[in-house]
């Protein structure tokens, strides 16, 4: 399997291995988050203030509460990772059904919900998010909501154009002749054809998500069950001449796990784009 | 006459993309957890019987639901964006006397932004392959992966805390009384880090974006015909390739101004710039939705207003658009 076309064009993007190379530590420190963190990331459990490197057993020091910044960032990665995930999942939902509707069926169905689409995409997107979480009061629900709710109009768009392009095809004429019945052509025709343009737009959306839901949570609208690198980060902004290395490590974490989804993106669109095979890079 | 015609529906669309956003704002409202009077009055204001006998009254809520709805339409068209109880004064006076700092850190972030990321991104693609490339490209994919806020933070703590360089707090020195061109370098100085924080994000994406579009142009057959009759290659750069990519950026850049002024949001709460921004990071707080929710259709409308400079900019810079 790691011999497929696929693999040897994705193999050949270095930047693209290093990326899922973070991407798989970062998803195995979300994954072992309780095994990996020695302390509850909420627990007062040394004086504030320790420097990273001073105190065995808190490598990256404690922050003004006296909570472990390590296992911060362990659980913060269960959070960035999960919210990153399932925003993205609902944003293709909501995408990829508007797009196929209005790409398959074209007309006025298609004016209609382009007009839609294009007013979601006039409104700022962090601003209109921010006023989502606002109102409904910060949970992951509605942080998850309100970030699918701002990314959705980019998906809508390429799957409407990949949908126009491809119903013209023969072989939807042919499972037209044959009787197929639509939702069947949608789903089993059509969109499994378009099907690459959508994975790499993914990857970048969970990139995206992530970026956003730490914003969000640097704000202060961050679900306040949860530890989050972006809240992290919010912390260390009004102790900043005192602990440094409250918002340095967190912020790292962010760029790191955002550049690896970014670079495995990129990737992901070499290893599904067959026309370049046989063509040295 | 075709070009008044077309602004004239543009114009149009957008006015009611405005009223379109301001019934979202009332939606969602209605649709928060809670009495919606409560909600608009925040924390605080909901205590003073006076305050919510007064927002029920404004608002008609006795009133069957398209009633409330065209009741806050109007309001909006009136310009009436509603009453801060928090900070006791109007929340559309509120807005506007944050503009100007909005604008003037928005505006500077967008033409260093363009200016960097064009430059970048012309090089990028004239030396394309070359250790100058790679470079700018990772520096590209750095800043495109930095959330904002952080890049800001770090920048405070480099460049104010331990080198004493710059200021990071504010729009001028408070108290010193400077004026005139004085006054005019003190701000000038405040504003760099903002400025320069904010510009970084957008200028990753306009260095690759029009690395990409002079890459894709320069295979195009008036390209081709350039070269064979033997324009130097300088000038094929600049006036044929550069020319031609820059329409894509522009219209990215288009929609990326109204984007600028929500992530705005978070360079001026780091630096205590005192912008929209920063009121709505103060609304927040204190959970003053009536403020929340007028400095959100404010930043809509800009947002709407850039992307129909944009569209008139466009048709100006390429005769070819057609318009519809």
């Amino acid at each position: 399997m790691m011999n497929s076309p696929f693999w040897r064009r994705f193999r050949r993007n270095k930047g693209a291995v290093a990326g899922m190379a973070v991407l798989l530590i970062v998803a195995a420190v979300a994954l072992l988050g309780p095994w990996l963190a020695t302390n509850d990331p909420w627990a007062m459990v040394e004086q504030p203030f320790v420097r990273p490197w001073a105190e065995p057993g808190f490598l990256l020091g404690t922050d003004t509460l006296g909570r472990d910044i390590l296992s911060g960032l362990v659980y913060g990665a269960r959070v960035s990772l999960l919210i990153g995930v399932v925003s993205t999942l609902v944003a293709l939902l909501i995408g990829v059904t508007l797009g196929a509707v209005a790409g398959y069926f074209g007309g006025w169905i298609d004016a209609a919900l382009m007009r839609f689409t294009e007013l979601f995409q006039a409104v700022p997107s962090f601003a209109l998010a921010i006023v989502l979480v606002a109102i409904f009061e910060p949970s992951i629900k509605s942080i998850v909501v309100a970030i699918a709710i701002v990314s959705w109009p980019p998906v809508a768009r390429l799957v409407r154009s990949e949908f126009l392009t491809l119903r013209q095809r023969d072989f939807v004429q042919a499972a037209l002749l044959a009787g197929q019945s639509t939702p069947r052509i949608i789903l089993t025709q059509i969109l499994p054809n378009a099907m690459s343009p959508i994975i790499v737009m993914a990857s970048l959306m969970v990139a995206t998500a992530i970026l956003l839901e730490s914003s969000l949570s640097f704000l202060g609208l961050g679900d306040p069950n949860q530890m989050s690198w972006g809240y992290m980060v919010g912390a260390a902004r009004t102790v900043l001449r005192q602990a440094w290395w409250m918002a340095l490590f967190p912020g790292l974490a962010i760029v790191l796990t955002v550049l690896a989804l970014n670079l495995v993106g990129e990737g992901l669109s070499d290893g599904l784009n067959t026309r370049l095979d046989g063509r040295g890079k | 006459m075709k070009r008044t015609q077309f602004m004239l529906t543009r114009v149009l669309q957008g006015l009611v993309a405005i009223l379109l956003i301001a019934t979202v704002n009332f939606m969602l409202v209605r649709a928060a957890p809670g009495d919606p009077v409560s909600v608009l009055a925040g924390e605080a204001g909901a205590s003073d019987p006076q305050f919510v006998a007064q927002l029920r009254a404004q608002f008609g809520l006795d009133q069957p639901l398209s009633t409330q709805l065209a009741t806050y339409v109007g309001k909006v068209v009136q310009l009436d964006l509603g009453y801060s109880y928090r900070q006791q004064q109007p929340v559309l006076k509120l807005i506007m006397d944050r503009l100007p700092a909005t604008l003037l850190l928005t505006g500077t972030a967008f033409a260093l932004s363009l200016l960097f990321g064009i430059t970048l991104g012309a090089l990028s693609a004239r030396r394309a392959g070359t250790w100058v490339d790679s470079g700018i490209t990772v520096v590209a994919l750095l800043f495109y992966a930095t959330p904002l806020y952080w890049l800001a933070l770090m920048a405070v703590l480099v460049f104010t805390v331990q080198l004493e360089w710059l200021p990071g707090f504010g729009l001028m020195t408070v108290g010193s009384g400077a004026t005139g061109f004085a006054l005019v370098l003190d701000v000038a100085r405040h504003l760099v880090l903002p400025a320069l924080t904010l510009a970084l994000f957008y200028m990753a994406v306009y260095a690759r974006m029009t690395r990409a579009a002079m890459l894709e142009v320069a295979q195009m057959d008036f390209v081709k015909t350039a070269r064979a009759k033997g324009v130097r290659p300088g000038r094929i750069l600049r006036a044929h390739v550069l020319r031609n990519a820059l329409l894509p950026v522009v219209t990215l850049a288009g929609i990326q101004a109204g984007g600028m002024i929500g992530g705005a949001v978070l360079t001026e709460t780091v630096f205590a710039w005192p912008g929209i921004g920063r009121l709505m990071f103060d609304a927040l707080l204190q959970r003053d939705y009536s403020l929340l929710l007028g400095a959100f259709l404010v930043t809509a409308a800009m947002a709407v207003l850039f992307n129909l400079i944009t569209d008139l900019v466009y048709t100006l810079v390429d005769p070819r658009i057609e318009l519809t």
